[in-house]
């Protein structure tokens, strides 16, 4: 491993003369890293098909009312413009567009079936033109006259009608355990908050973008997607059509964040404007258009009460989670899910109702629920603690959840107390003074504040196929998706560890419905879900190599044994004799050159009713104040986790330091402003619409604890791709009671709470 | 996007000409206007591209003050070693503005006309803005209004400035050199922003068909004790919510000459006399420095969403003061 530098481990591991032994884990560059900075890499937006038009969506800018009239004409005379399509004149769909409707994956979607406008933003009608600039300039054209219906806009008085979801994907909206009045009534000290978490929007960098091919009755999709599984069945479903008349394409994406999890209205679109105008048509959101149609994080208000005994110990608590939806569809915020589980306490009541807005349906943003719940238990269980007397982190251990109260299951693995101890110590907490405003530099109020991160480990059925190529490289494919975040080099180290090939003779592809399918890349699950069929693919190809090799009438292998074989960094070897040893080219050549193809598939088994499956992560933070101007700066953070086998140390490290980045952004920085006059969202764009940049963020300190959990699947990987977001807004607001003596209840955190 | 019409000008004579055509705006750096177009805010029928005039110099003149190409784009500006030693307010303001890839593109002429961040400007969807469309009303009244002015604003328009070069210009006593068929004038600093009154739609005082051709910065006395300081919701690229530019001249220990103007407050730079006056002559005090934020803020009246900015302004003129002065 000649490559690995010695001093600088997650920086330094370049593809190239990495051999095959122990390649899992490794902190390998990006196998497409090159790709991307030389721009190489193509997105769903620069396909460029011959005869492509550019198409344009026209929102509604109303949330509520009826399409009084539309005037076509001046949009379909603009120069360029070839198609126009509003209600009056789209194909119209089976079950009135509804077909795919499979919540949550299959959305109630905006397709111009009717002249009902239910929220701002509202897709109402499509421009289609030979350059974007023709067709904005159309879209702009197009005269649409709406007669308004009073809007429901105001969360707090639409949360007075709200009502229960029942269920929340395969969850209960509410839980129940022992006693709470009882344990209420039982407490020492009590405490009763309420949190607020605002309107979000995901904003990656790249927007949805679509380009739809028709060739005969054959549709190709290029789309920004999390699932190109998903718009396959979903555009093909919505337009009538046979599932395999549908392909979708998507090697590449720009960030998903969860907005790319499900076919948004502009995929099916795009499909019926190509249709329309008989061409191929691309059709890409601007910003302003990600703040509406496309999904966002919904608001939640959180109410806790909770009691505790005079030792610490958590007597009851409740946690009751309102948030929006829209008139179209029911998106539930799963905000408590965590709080089922995360302490030991025996009374326990947890809820979740939705309160319909005139805004469009939400959807899943990083860590839906565990990110807007868990900064507002972590909150609350700080409140607890100061009630109690106790230090944060101390009444933590004291309520520390040996198995899952909630299911009341074994943990197939928990490093929490290992976090805590790891992360504390690394921050240096023992050396905290519990007062609030005790710990002044200058001008600058600190405060030190922590939290508790989790996420479930999930996992959905997989499969793979391996081809080992007669030149001696090797072909791993899957149906899955790359956010951007690793897939492709974390699938290749799988692959090639579990082939015996060097990194640089196999090629993982994935993005594409041609190849064996996967799941969404969504909760944090693609690594648990398609790395287990990689390497059963993979161990199948290379049995079958090995076969070959034994099989064979002239083969200088005969008489070695099965056991005897192996394949390592390229090589046929005899395990026995270190010499006897030949490159897979040369076993393959002497067969004249077949291809080797092997299946895999993988899915949980048994083992998921067995144990409750989490990551667990602590969250220490410092944040500084300015006790004049309110300037709220995060100087440092330390957070440690137990993710499970972590399959790339660079590539996973660098997930976990965006999601706390994430987490800090939700903290201190976003929200969509909403304007409960009109129902839409004033600063959608991204000078307004604020995230962290480089100058808001210091240290970051990821420490990745050691866990090996045999349950979670073959790998013992867990995903890593929420966890980080988790528990970071919770341990910055303590952080800002303990600098301040200020709890502010209400995210994003700002200035202007300390003026 | 309305179609238009592209002409490079090659001296500002040709550009002056040019503009004389219905619906001809100039363009620099177009960092904003290109924006504005695209959203359909701005409709321009003809664009006169005047980024290449050769207007793109810093020049000391014999009396001491400085001119600065209206087309210095401003990250030269900031980084210029005439700019930095004897006008640092400046230097700080234009740093403390945009990206780095903004500040490359953008020209000072442009950063003058730069067009306000009002969430009702710039989405035409609202149908209420009288600076967009006059007379159709002020959606940010009673809306989303957490940026918007607390002083010196109407019941017409209620946007502030967005620009941080026109804070510290403000304080520096800057002029703007325009040029047009009639000639040359030259606009006071204080004068060429207006305050919104009836007519918010007109940001400047500068006629149709006139050019800004430099900005003109008197032989410098403030600049060993000079802080700009902008308060924001992110440590970069984000608009003020409060921005202080502050410079003065002490000696001896005594103030001599002040230059104190707040943005983000105001549809100008905001700048009165009499604050600077309760400085000048005296030590630098808790007591003057408070006084003189007190004065600037006389008046003010917040809205819904921004009622902090009252008392941020106040401590912030106190921070930039105490900071330039050194006694922090």
């Amino acid at each position: 491993m000649s490559d690995v530098a010695q001093n600088e481990s997650v920086s330094r591991v370049n593809v190239d003369g990495i051999n095959s032994e122990k390649v899992v884990g490794l902190p390998l560059d990006r196998v497409d890293g090159r790709l991307k900075v030389c721009g190489m890499a193509r997105y769903a937006a620069e396909w460029m098909p011959p005869r492509m038009a550019y198409a344009y969506m026209v929102l509604s800018t109303i949330p509520s009312g009826r399409i009084a009239r539309v005037d076509m004409q001046a949009a379909e005379r603009t120069p360029g413009v070839i198609g126009v399509m509003t209600h009056l004149n789209a194909p119209k769909l089976p079950q009135g567009g509804r077909a795919a409707v499979n919540p949550p994956a299959g959305r109630v979607l905006s397709l111009l079936q009717d002249d009902q406008i239910h929220y701002n933003q509202q897709p109402v009608g499509i421009v289609i033109a030979d350059t974007l600039e023709h067709a904005r300039d159309g879209a702009r054209a197009l005269k649409i006259e709406y007669e308004k219906f009073a809007a429901i806009l105001d969360f707090d008085a639409a949360k007075r009608n709200a009502y229960s979801p029942r269920k929340i994907q395969e969850n209960n909206a509410d839980s129940q355990r022992g006693d709470v009045k009882a344990g209420i009534g039982d407490a020492t000290y009590r405490i009763s908050a309420t949190y607020i978490t605002p309107l979000e929007h995901h904003n990656p960098m790249e927007p949805h973008a679509t380009v739809a091919v028709w060739e005969g009755d054959m549709l190709t999709v290029y789309d920004s997607t999390q699932y190109v599984s998903g718009v396959k069945r979903t555009v093909s479903k919505t337009l009538g059509i046979p599932t395999e008349k549908v392909r979708t394409i998507c090697p590449y994406v720009g960030g998903g964040f969860g907005c790319k999890g499900s076919s948004w209205s502009h995929v099916v679109l795009a499909a019926m404007a190509a249709r329309h105008v008989g061409r191929p048509v691309k059709l890409v959101l601007d910003r302003p258009q990600m703040f509406g149609p496309v999904g966002g994080r919904p608001n939640t208000e959180q109410h806790f009460e909770m009691g505790a005994a005079a030792d610490g110990k958590l007597t009851a608590m409740t946690h009751d989670v309102i948030s929006y939806t829209s008139f179209i569809e029911d998106w539930t915020e799963p905000s408590a899910m965590a709080t089922r589980m995360l302490y030991a306490c025996d009374n326990q009541t947890t809820s979740h109702r939705l309160a319909k807005l005139n805004l469009g349906t939400p959807t899943f943003q990083r860590a839906p629920g565990e990110s807007t719940g868990t900064y507002a238990l972590e909150a609350a269980i700080d409140e607890m603690a100061y009630a109690s007397g106790m230090d944060p982190l101390a009444f933590r251990l004291r309520n520390y959840a040996e198995q899952d109260p909630d299911k009341n299951k074994p943990f197939s693995s928990k490093s929490l107390r290992e976090c805590y101890r790891a992360a504390s110590e690394r921050f240096g907490w023992s050396r905290r003074t519990m007062q609030p405003r005790s710990m002044k530099d200058g001008r600058w109020l600190v405060g030190w504040g922590m939290a508790t991160a989790t996420y479930p480990t999930r996992r959905s059925p997989a499969k793979a196929k391996v081809r080992l190529l007669p030149d001696g490289t090797a072909v791993v494919q899957s149906g899955s998706q790359d956010l951007g975040t690793g897939t492709y080099t974390v699938m290749t180290q799988v692959a090639a560890e579990n082939l015996g090939y060097p990194v640089r003779m196999v090629r993982f592809e994935l993005g594409d419905t041609a190849l064996p399918e996967a799941p969404v890349s969504g909760g944090s699950q693609s690594v648990a879900s398609v790395s287990p069929a990689v390497r059963a693919a993979a161990l199948a190809a290379r049995a079958k190599l090995i076969d070959l090799a034994l099989s064979e009438s002239n083969s200088p292998w005969q008489g070695a044994s099965l056991d005897d074989l192996t394949v390592e960094n390229g090589w046929l070897q005899s395990r026995s004799d270190r010499s006897r040893r030949e490159p897979v080219a040369v076993v393959l050549a002497r067969n004249d050159g077949p291809t080797i193809e092997a299946d895999g598939e993988a899915a949980q088994g048994e083992e998921k009713n067995q144990y409750s499956m989490h990551s667990f992560g602590a969250v220490f933070t410092e944040v500084r104040i300015d006790r004049d101007l309110g300037i709220i700066r995060v100087p440092r953070i330390v957070a440690a986790y137990g993710v499970g086998n972590l399959l790339n140390e660079k590539t996973g490290h660098s997930q976990l330091m965006g999601g706390i980045v994430w987490g800090i952004s939700m903290a201190l920085f976003e929200k969509s402003e909403l304007d409960m006059r009109y129902g839409r969202i004033v600063n959608n764009n991204l000078a307004e619409y604020h995230v962290p940049v480089n100058a808001d963020i210091y240290d970051v300190d990821v420490i990745v604890v050691p866990e090996r959990d045999p349950h979670v699947n073959p790998l013992g990987a867990k995903g890593i791709g929420e966890i980080g977001i988790t528990g970071v807004a919770g341990s910055i607001a303590n952080a800002v009671y303990h600098a301040t003596g200020k709890r502010i209840r209400d995210l994003p955190i700002r200035l202007d709470e300390f003026i | 996007m309305t179609p238009f019409s592209y002409q490079r000008a090659d001296s500002p004579e040709g550009a002056i000409r040019l503009a004389q055509q219905p619906g001809a705006k100039f363009i620099g750096g177009g960092t904003n206007l290109l924006d504005l177009i695209k959203g359909g805010v701005e409709r321009p029928q003809m664009l006169i591209d005047v980024s290449r005039l050769k207007l793109a110099q810093i020049d000391q003149l014999p009396d001491g003050s400085v001119r600065i190409g209206a087309m210095v784009r401003n990250s030269d500006a900031a980084n210029h070693p005439v700019i930095r030693r004897f006008y640092p307010l400046l230097s700080q303001a234009f740093l403390a503005g945009a990206s780095p890839q903004l500040r490359n593109m953008a020209t000072v002429g442009g950063n003058l006309l730069q067009r306000t961040r009002c969430h009702y400007f710039y989405d035409t969807a609202y149908d209420a803005c009288n600076k967009r469309e006059p007379g159709t009303g002020c959606a940010a009244l009673e809306g989303i209004n957490r940026q918007h002015a607390i002083l010196g604003a109407s019941n017409q328009c209620i946007a502030t400035n967005p620009s941080d070069m026109n804070v510290a210009l403000a304080a520096l006593n800057a002029s703007v050199r325009v040029q047009s068929a009639a000639g040359e004038r030259v606009i006071p600093i204080a004068e060429f922003h207006r305050l919104p009154g009836n007519e918010p739609d007109r940001d400047t005082t500068l006629r149709a068909g006139e050019l800004i051709v430099a900005v003109d910065l008197p032989k410098s006395t403030l600049a060993d004790h000079a802080y700009y300081l902008k308060v924001r919701d992110r440590a970069s690229y984000a608009f003020a919510l409060v921005s202080v530019a502050a410079a003065l001249d002490i000696r001896n220990g005594i103030v001599h000459d002040a230059g104190i103007a707040l943005g983000g407050v105001a549809h100008k730079p905001w700048r009165q006399r009499e604050a600077e006056k309760a400085l000048i002559n005296k030590r630098l005090d808790m007591q003057s420095m408070h006084a003189a934020a007190d004065i600037l803020v006389r008046g003010a009246q917040p809205y819904e969403h921004n009622r902090f900015k009252v008392e941020l302004a106040r401590r912030s003129v106190v921070r930039a003061l105490s900071t330039a002065g050194g006694v922090a």
